[in-house]
């Protein structure tokens, strides 16, 4: 079956530009999480998304509204942690982390088990998504991807030296809680195309592909965000060819791109 | 007209006391070389003047401001003692030298184009035909080059280096004590060096300010060398060479 023809399906169509959109979110926070090795925070976070979808299915509401919330709270108990209680960024993922897989487990436990349900947002599942998880993750992935741009220069700025960034006028608190606040959103909406399971993956591994070849900031911004959304094309296009599972595919697709980058650039240094 | 005035300051880590009734002022064109030993509280002053940290006790402004008050930080220029980045931060020398005009504040405020002024920070700490180069490739001195032109190209009005001139050959450091002169001398740009070099400090300085968790000294050089207590603090042949080197 050619690309083209797997576009007259409706629910790839869907798949593919919410994806997209995620991806796109993704790979942009990805950049600046990583150069602040505050990285693994999406896993971190993906964990809390697995307490508050056992919350939203304890309380039969959709887990992606009650998620949101839940987890852009415990962005911020992250942040808190790391500059009241004296601990590194991993120190207090880890706390977080581990409370919201340990509250989930709870929860699930309380309720007897969510057998099907549980596991679609473990795993993702995009080629199911509704008309209304997509306007609501495009809209959402718009409201992000404004954001990241109209304060493009603070998060630069507080990325590269935050002390420098605050002696020239940047409110690096405010710049701070407001990249962990869009990585909370970020991850609850990448829980669909990857699961809870990969979501890190999404906004890591575009990232680092693009910083092994990037020339400028700017640069590895543009090829962390093109990385991301051909993976998420070429992944959802070969799960479906090979029948796979689409959320994995997505992520086997990024890990070998960024293979490629890391072999291209070390054979580059060779020549030289 | 005082572009700084410090007041009673004081200043604890712990139950160290580092800084101690910390009073001074600074005018408008005034070249200062902060001076002092290891540990005697050198960049931590630096560093609550630019509200980086907070003092236990005392008052200070800058451009007549009170310093919690105190929004305009792009009048200010500041180049930190060292900068620990990652060496694959994917920045040109050109994108690390525009962070000084990052603030959206001074961006709405300043009604002239960027580009120019960044060519001329580059060009005034001659990193221009470096521009393109990522700054994981570049020598300590090249790259605190790039962060001396960081911290002039939104033309600060007040100056703050500590400890610029460490990773510098010595024909880039008097290349590079010239540009803050004239800097000082023509568009009156106040400002405050952080330096161990009390010897070469005299050569541009108009005053020294002599820091040993007090003031020990705070005037002009010509009263420094006058000064009989300058000469039993620090011996008369200390004072001698001083004096001497800034002659």
């Amino acid at each position: 079956m050619l690309i083209l023809d797997f576009l007259h399906y409706e629910f790839i169509l869907r798949a593919l530009i919410t994806g997209s959109f995620i991806a796109l979110v993704c790979s942009l926070l990805g950049v600046l999480l990583v150069l602040r090795r505050f990285s693994l925070i999406g896993d971190g976070l993906a964990h809390v998304t697995f307490g508050s979808v056992a919350i939203g299915l304890l309380l039969k509401q959709h887990p992606v509204y009650i998620s949101i919330p839940i987890v852009m709270l415990s962005s911020l108990g992250i942040l808190k942690l790391t500059e009241k209680a004296r601990l590194y960024g991993d120190a207090a993922i880890g706390i977080i982390s581990s409370l919201g897989i340990a509250g989930g487990i709870l929860i699930a436990s309380i309720a007897g088990g969510f057998n099907v349900d549980l596991f679609s947002y473990l795993f993702g599942n995009i080629l199911a998504i509704s008309e209304a998880e997509v306007l609501a993750s495009i809209a959402l992935s718009f409201v992000v991807l404004v954001i990241i741009l109209l304060f493009y220069n603070e998060h630069f700025s507080t990325t590269f030296d935050e002390e420098f960034a605050k002696v020239s006028g940047i409110n690096t608190k405010k710049i701070n809680s407001m990249l962990v606040l869009l990585t909370g959103i970020t991850v609850v909406l990448a829980m669909k195309v990857v699961g809870i399971m990969l979501t890190s993956a999404l906004l890591i591994l575009p990232a680092v592909t693009a910083l092994q070849i990037a020339k400028s900031f700017k640069h590895a911004m543009v090829i962390s965000s093109i990385i991301a959304i051909a993976s998420v094309s070429i992944g959802i296009y070969f799960s479906l060819m090979l029948n796979l599972p689409t959320g994995a595919t997505i992520v086997m697709i990024n890990l070998l791109t960024f293979i490629t980058a890391f072999l291209f650039r070390n054979a580059l240094q060779r020549m030289r | 007209m005082n572009i700084l005035s410090v007041e009673g300051l004081n200043f604890r880590y712990n139950s160290l006391e580092v800084l101690s009734d910390i009073t001074f002022g600074v005018e408008t064109g005034d070249y200062v070389g902060l001076v002092g030993p290891n540990g005697s509280g050198k960049t931590t002053l630096i560093k609550i003047i630019l509200g980086l940290m907070k003092p236990r006790k005392g008052n200070f402004s800058i451009f007549g401001v009170n310093s919690w008050k105190f929004q305009d930080w792009h009048r200010v220029g500041y180049l930190p003692q060292r900068t620990l980045f990652n060496p694959f931060f994917p920045a040109t020398v050109k994108e690390i030298v525009s962070l000084g005009l990052s603030s959206m504040k001074f961006r709405k405020e300043l009604h002239k184009p960027e580009e120019p002024m960044i060519d001329e920070a580059m060009r005034l700490m001659d990193v221009l035909d470096i521009k393109s180069k990522l700054i994981g490739d570049l020598s300590g001195g090249q790259l605190q080059r790039v962060l001396a032109a960081r911290a002039l190209v939104n033309e600060p009005e007040l100056l703050i280096l500590d400890e610029p001139t460490t990773a510098f050959d010595p024909e880039t450091r008097e290349k590079f004590f010239r540009t803050l002169q004239e800097l000082n001398h023509n568009k009156k740009v106040t400002v405050i060096l952080v330096t161990h070099d009390i010897g070469s400090i005299g050569k541009f300085a108009s005053k020294l300010l002599y820091l040993d968790k007090r003031i020990i000294f705070y005037g002009s050089f010509e009263n420094f060398c006058s000064s009989a207590d300058m000469g039993s603090y620090f011996g008369e042949f200390a004072q001698h060479l001083i004096c001497h080197r800034h002659d």
